[in-house]
């Protein structure tokens, strides 16, 4: 018999749907009914001509319960493929934040400082605020909304992360 | 166009493509129903459906059986299906008349049984207005189904209709919503016969990996105490696929369990056929399940009521898993051999392999096995004492046997339907089933009501045939407007109730986990059942005692209308063997001289 493994894994998956009315909802409907969890989700058409979207979910749970979100989300009608891309191999995994900062004085150039060391780039200037804009992996983003924290963070606005795999391989 | 239609003027046009013939929306609709041979509907009618109900006035080629609660059509229309192969088909209105639905959906979702339930909605222009009868019927429906739609295009009607019979009945079958707007039935829509084309994104697999079926045949040559699990999804594979199953377990000489839902798909008389396993199993076949050493799962989804306690379920075997639902393997158990494909086909392929493969199981083994499962049967976990006095007090186990003689002595092909409840598990243990398909009850929902109705959609499918709803008191008053409906259509049926004037199932968890504290458990204020039927124009009857039994059977079987027998049965009757929550399958109780035994865990609690 195998032995169930209970170590919590993340996992991305994505998934390339139908672009109809509902297909976002049966999705989302299908991981609340079942229990799973949602840490981000995007989606957006990808194929104009084909009426495909693409969606993709960071999720997390047992290698049984992956299995499973896979297994269930296979199972609409209007899902085309899924893949975990975790488990695919190597992926590129991105997300973009803009993170409105509003300071003055020696906060406001350290935090003009530390949006150059990760390459983020300010969209908005006002004499009191930026409003910077950074792509990157999730923990990229999350560490630079923690070191904006103390300097007058006033709000993110986060696209969840979109997600290919390495290569010449698809989905 | 004729003003009534012929089954030929409805045939859809074969030398032209038909899509340029525009008709009105109900029109298509009827066409559709007609190319997918369809021949009964279950409806109720309301206003965002009358230009439909208007269409099959015009026409003779479809009926309607007008049921008396959208619930209930939903479930005659599942036992239509599941009596017959083929899909059931329901037609209700907007708002109130969708919802009432949706129970029968669910059900229908969880015991995979192929139905398309047609709603009314308000026009395209009034959705999201909060108009009369409006309801969101794809949205509250998206998770009671496999999937739904809402036509808003004239253009997709044709399509999408036929496409709902289409996933309705291929893969793992299950309920399909098409929400109809006024608007789309009452203006011109094209025809289209169904596409022959794959389905773009929807596509099951049913041809099983060879590969798998080597490796699972391999197992089971090096079986010594090997089991068959059979589930009801070799029922929904058809009726060659129990007669392959037959071939199979014969040829082989294994031992074979079913789950609720796969009664009959091998017959239960056989000696190969241990009984049903799980919560209310023989001992023989839980026993076996938690020794074998290679398990064979097919069509069946490991359900809580079938493992019981998980960690503890069988627990030494090598596990084959087929499935039609790529998502059912692996989901509760983890297996050795996954198998994805239709039951007939990966039944078919064992055989094939048992042919090929060489070798075949330790035949000293082998009877070694049937020697211990034979010690388990000698105990008999379905055997109850019935004092034969005629006075005596009628046990219901003795009246589902005595039900089951007398009816085998009439020569019918008889199908039956149960409630849920302590008489639904004495109806699967004591009444037979040597063919698949005659066995209509609801398994994963556990909907009480389901038998009335039920039994109302198989005697509309099969009218010569003997249809009895085994029912409970409580769950028979769920539905029991559908006396109506038997009425209206002189549907033969017979319910036949075993009263013990309580909710017996609950009564008896109060009794094991609740100190005996029967909290809203007693039927109280039950109507005369007799004259209950007298006022729906069917004959009514009673036993009261052993002496009444059959003489009411027979005159029940012999009326050739409508009946109502109240059988009126012990009331303190508790169901056995039983499987307590929480508990594993070689942690039974055989009977109430046990129950004081019984600890049931905190967790076991909290299971239901
Ligand atoms: C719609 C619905 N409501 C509640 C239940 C919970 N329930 C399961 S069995 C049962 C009692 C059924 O009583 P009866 O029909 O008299 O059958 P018995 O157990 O007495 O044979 C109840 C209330 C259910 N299964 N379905
Ligand atoms: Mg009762």
């Amino acid at each position: 018999m195998t032995m169930q493994d209970e170590t919590i894994v993340s996992a991305v998956i994505s998934i390339l749907v139908e672009n109809e009315s509902g297909v976002l909802a049966r999705v989302i409907g299908l991981f609340s009914g079942r229990g799973y969890n949602i840490e981000s989700l995007t989606v957006a058409p990808v194929e104009q001509s084909r009426h495909q979207s693409r969606i993709n979910i960071v999720t997390s749970g047992t290698p049984q319960v992956i299995e499973q979100i896979k297994a269930q989300v296979g199972r609409l009608v209007p899902v085309y493929r899924v893949a975990n891309l975790t488990q695919v191999g190597p992926h590129v995994a991105r997300e973009m934040a803009l993170v409105k900062v509003v300071s003055s004085g020696e906060a406001r150039t350290e935090a003009l400082r530390i949006a150059e060391a990760f390459r983020a780039r300010a969209v908005d200037t006002t004499a009191t605020s930026f409003v910077f804009e950074l792509t990157g992996a999730t923990d990229k983003l999350d560490s630079f909304i923690d070191l904006m924290r103390p300097l007058g963070l006033a709000e993110v606005s986060r696209t969840g992360v979109a997600a290919i795999i390495r290569g010449p391989r698809t989905i | 166009m004729n003003a009534t239609p012929n089954r030929n003027d409805l045939k859809p046009n074969t030398r032209g493509h038909g899509a340029d013939i525009v008709l009105s929306g109900a029109e298509v609709l009827l066409r559709v129903l007609v190319e997918q041979e369809v021949d009964v509907i279950f409806g109720y009618p309301g206003g965002a459906v009358l230009p439909i109900y208007d269409a099959l006035f015009k026409q003779n080629a479809v009926r309607h059986i007008l049921v008396r609660h959208e619930q209930a059509a939903v479930h005659a229309a599942e036992a239509y299906a599941r009596s017959t192969g083929k899909v059931g088909v329901v037609l209700v209105t907007s708002g109130p008349g969708a919802t009432n639905a949706v129970t029968g959906l669910v059900d229908a979702l969880m015991d995979s049984i192929p139905v398309v339930c047609f709603t009314g909605q308000v026009g395209v222009p009034l959705i999201g207005t909060d108009a009369f009868q409006e309801a969101d019927t794809t949205g509250i429906t998206r998770q009671a189904t496999k999937h739904n739609y809402l036509v808003k295009n004239p253009a997709d009607l044709a399509r999408v209709a036929h496409e709902a019979f289409h996933i309705a009945r291929s893969g793992r079958p299950g309920p399909v919503v098409v929400d109809l707007p006024k608007n789309i039935t009452v203006g011109s829509a094209p025809y289209a016969p169904a596409s022959r084309a794959p389905h773009p994104s929807y596509r099951p697999r049913t041809e099983p990996e060879r590969e798998a079926v080597v490796r699972a045949v391999a197992a089971m040559k090096r079986a010594r105490r090997p089991l068959f699990y059979t589930g009801g999804g070799i029922i929904n594979a058809g009726p060659q696929a129990s007669e392959a199953l037959g071939r199979l377990v014969r040829k082989t000489g294994f031992p074979c369990t079913s789950t609720l839902m796969g009664l009959g798909a091998y017959p239960t008389t056989d000696r190969q056929f241990l009984g049903m396993l799980g919560m209310h199993g023989t001992y023989e076949a839980n026993l076996a399940t938690h020794g074998c050493d290679v398990l064979v799962a097919l069509g069946a989804r490991f359900d809580d009521r079938v493992t019981g306690r998980l960690d503890a379920f069988s627990p030494d075997s090598f596990k084959i898993h087929a499935d039609i639902e790529p998502s059912q393997i692996n989901k509760i158990v983890q297996v050795d051999v996954p198998i994805v494909g239709d039951a007939g086909r990966v039944i078919e392929m064992m055989l094939e392999e048992w042919d090929r493969q060489d070798g075949a199981p330790d035949p000293a083994a082998l009877g070694q096995w049937w020697q211990q499962i034979d010690a388990w049967r000698g105990i008999r976990s379905l055997h109850f004492e019935q004092d034969r006095t005629p006075s005596a007090i009628i046990r219901p186990q003795y009246a589902v046997r005595r039900l089951y003689e007398l009816a085998m002595e009439t020569g019918r092909d008889t199908f039956v339907s149960t409630e849920v409840g302590q008489h639904q598990m004495w109806a699967a243990q004591h009444f037979q089933f040597d063919r698949p398909n005659r066995w209509l009850t609801s398994g994963g929902l556990g909907t009480m009501g389901y038998g009335l109705p039920a039994a109302v959609g198989a005697q509309v499918a099969h009218p010569d045939a003997l249809v009895i709803d085994i029912a409970g008191e409580a769950s028979t008053l769920m539905n029991i407007q559908e006396l109506g409906t038997i009425a209206q259509y002189r549907l033969p049926v017979k319910l036949f109730i075993l009263n013990n004037q309580y909710m017996g199932m609950v009564r008896q968890w109060q009794e094991l986990l609740h100190g005996s504290r029967y909290s809203e458990s007693y039927s109280a204020a039950l109507p005369d059942f007799i004259r209950l039927a007298e006022s729906f124009h069917a004959k009514g009857m009673r036993a009261t005692c052993v002496g009444e039994l059959d003489d009411v059977i027979r005159a029940m079987l012999a009326e050739p209308g409508a009946v109502v027998a109240d059988i009126c049965v012990a009331q303190d009757e508790n169901c056995y063997p039983m499987i307590p929550s929480g508990a594993a399958h070689n942690q039974m109780l055989l009977g109430p001289e046990q129950e004081g035994e019984v600890k049931v865990s905190a967790e076991g609690r909290m299971l239901v």
